[in-house]
């Protein structure tokens, strides 16, 4: 059997995988394979306070209706591409026509562990940790990273007391510049979040009646939670030896092939027909945060992890299943969004934290905007939803920031 | 004819909807989503629904799809 596809992990990426190949009328045998036994579920809602109903990807009974395998509660092993052959942690090895790895991320490990303290990742884990903040108390974020902040929000409005503890003074100006950054912190201050800027965590112990957190200016805060939010990470450890090249992630070319599966850059493509379940004939792709795509120039490309980046993968990988002679690259705009303290950011395209952008404001709604000394490559919107969108499509069709500023307050531009 | 619905109260205004089908979708200037048409002929089908799995907030559906 080697016209059907296999998809490690039942992620954002691989059920948009799915769900395209489906809708774009492929008729083969389709296995979605993850290591959680949940129903495929939605990630970015688990720090934004939307718990109680987690946002399925993809129930039981659709999968059904779609014809679609759903292997859950099996985590993939070990990969042979030679002989086309995925090992599951049940022992079994399922044979694939085309194998796609779309197994995300995991949350960076805590250096501490133990009762009340918390990573977030998974939906195990948001659910753990909603558990302790419904009780409110005090909570300590270490990281504020935007799950961090996220964190920090929801919690906020759950009653706790917080603080948010991270080794930057400015932990968004990482991401958007530093004054955008700024706009950012004010937000949390306002909210009543007590910030430790700057300070490193040198020690987390166990007391009777919670947690202390020493900090490195000789600081102890005492906390009945923890959050360690201090990024994430590939987990590749399975592709030991399969041949794949793994650093960083999996290294694939412009359209998602793993680069050193046996018939990538050989010339060999599938021979499939829509429809007729033969695709792919032995190639691996990759897509979402643990996929390194080239660029569209073939020259080394980064791990996104965006979820948008994720979805536009699969459909890319999709299409190029189906039609391997028309191989498809990504083309939309990247855009990553965090909601805090009621608020709405959202980073568009490149955008260079280095680089001082051109702020447009309305009211207490701001848009920053950079450009290559004509054309708008990136922008940041605070709770400015037609700013962003006026900057996506200025992105997206390379039109100048006057023309942005133009459409989102005609006055300034009139000046 | 699948029928699109959006979730007022879950909608950001991220508005990758509009950007995916701008003939169905629209945002005020408020970043709240508009519908330009709910009823989806079989011919948008696909689109739509793609454009509405894009929603970062998960507010918008396409029953019977």
């Amino acid at each position: 059997m080697t016209g059907d596809v296999v998809i490690v992990g039942a992620s954002v990426a691989g059920v948009a995988l799915a769900r395209t190949l489906r809708s774009s009328g492929f008729t083969g045998r389709v296995r979605l394979v993850d290591r959680e036994t949940e129903e495929p579920y939605d990630k970015p809602p688990l720090s934004k306070g939307r718990l109680e109903e987690p946002v399925r990807l993809l129930t039981r009974p659709e999968a059904e209706r779609l014809g679609l395998e759903l292997l859950l509660g099996v985590e993939a092993t070990g990969l042979d591409t030679a002989a086309r052959r995925l090992a599951l942690s049940d022992g079994s090895r399922i044979g694939y026509g085309a194998l796609v790895i779309a197994t995300g991320v995991r949350a960076r490990r805590s250096p501490w562990i133990g009762p009340g303290v918390h990573v977030l990742r998974t939906l195990a884990d948001a659910r753990a940790l909603h558990a302790d903040l419904a009780q409110g108390g005090d909570l300590v974020v270490v990281g504020a990273g935007f799950i961090g902040a996220e964190v920090a929000s929801t919690a906020i409005d759950q009653g706790c007391r917080v603080t948010l503890v991270d080794p930057l003074t400015s932990p968004p100006a990482r991401v958007v510049g530093q004054s955008v950054g700024d706009r950012i912190l004010t937000w949390h201050e306002r909210a009543g979040v007590n910030l430790r800027l700057g300070r490193v965590v040198e020690a987390l112990d166990q007391l009777a009646d919670g947690i202390s957190v020493r900090l490195d200016d000789g600081e102890v805060l005492r906390a009945d939670h923890v959050v360690v939010g201090i990024g994430a990470e590939v987990d590749v450890d399975w592709l030991a030896g399969s041949g794949l090249h793994l650093e960083d992630g999996i290294a694939c070319d412009p359209h998602g092939r793993a680069l050193g599966a046996d018939d990538v850059g050989e010339g060999r493509v599938g021979e499939g027909r829509v429809g007729e379940g033969r695709v792919g004939e032995g190639q691996v792709f990759a897509a979402g945060d643990v996929a390194r795509w080239a660029a569209a120039d073939g020259a080394p490309g980064r791990r996104i992890e965006h979820w948008n980046s994720a979805q536009e993968q699969a459909r890319c990988i999709a299409a190029t299943l189906l039609d391997p002679e028309r191989p498809q690259s990504p083309s939309a705009v990247p855009m990553v969004w965090s909601d805090q303290h009621g608020r709405t950011v959202q980073v568009l395209g490149a955008v260079d934290p280095g680089v001082e952008p051109r702020l447009v404001e309305d009211g207490d709604r701001l848009l920053a905007l950079w450009d290559d000394g004509g054309r708008v490559t990136g922008a940041v919107s605070l709770g400015w939803p037609r700013g962003a969108l006026a900057a996506r499509r200025a992105i997206a069709n390379g039109a100048a920031v006057t023309a942005v500023v133009d459409t989102v307050a005609p006055r300034e531009a009139a000046r | 004819m699948p029928i699109l619905k959006a979730d007022a109260a879950a909608c950001q205004g991220y508005a990758s909807c509009v950007i995916a089908a701008d003939d169905y979708f629209d945002i005020d200037d408020d970043g709240l989503v508009v519908l330009l048409s709910t009823e989806v002929p079989e011919a948008d089908r696909e689109r739509v629904d793609r454009a509405a799995r894009a929603c970062p907030a998960a507010a918008l559906r396409l029953e019977g799809a």
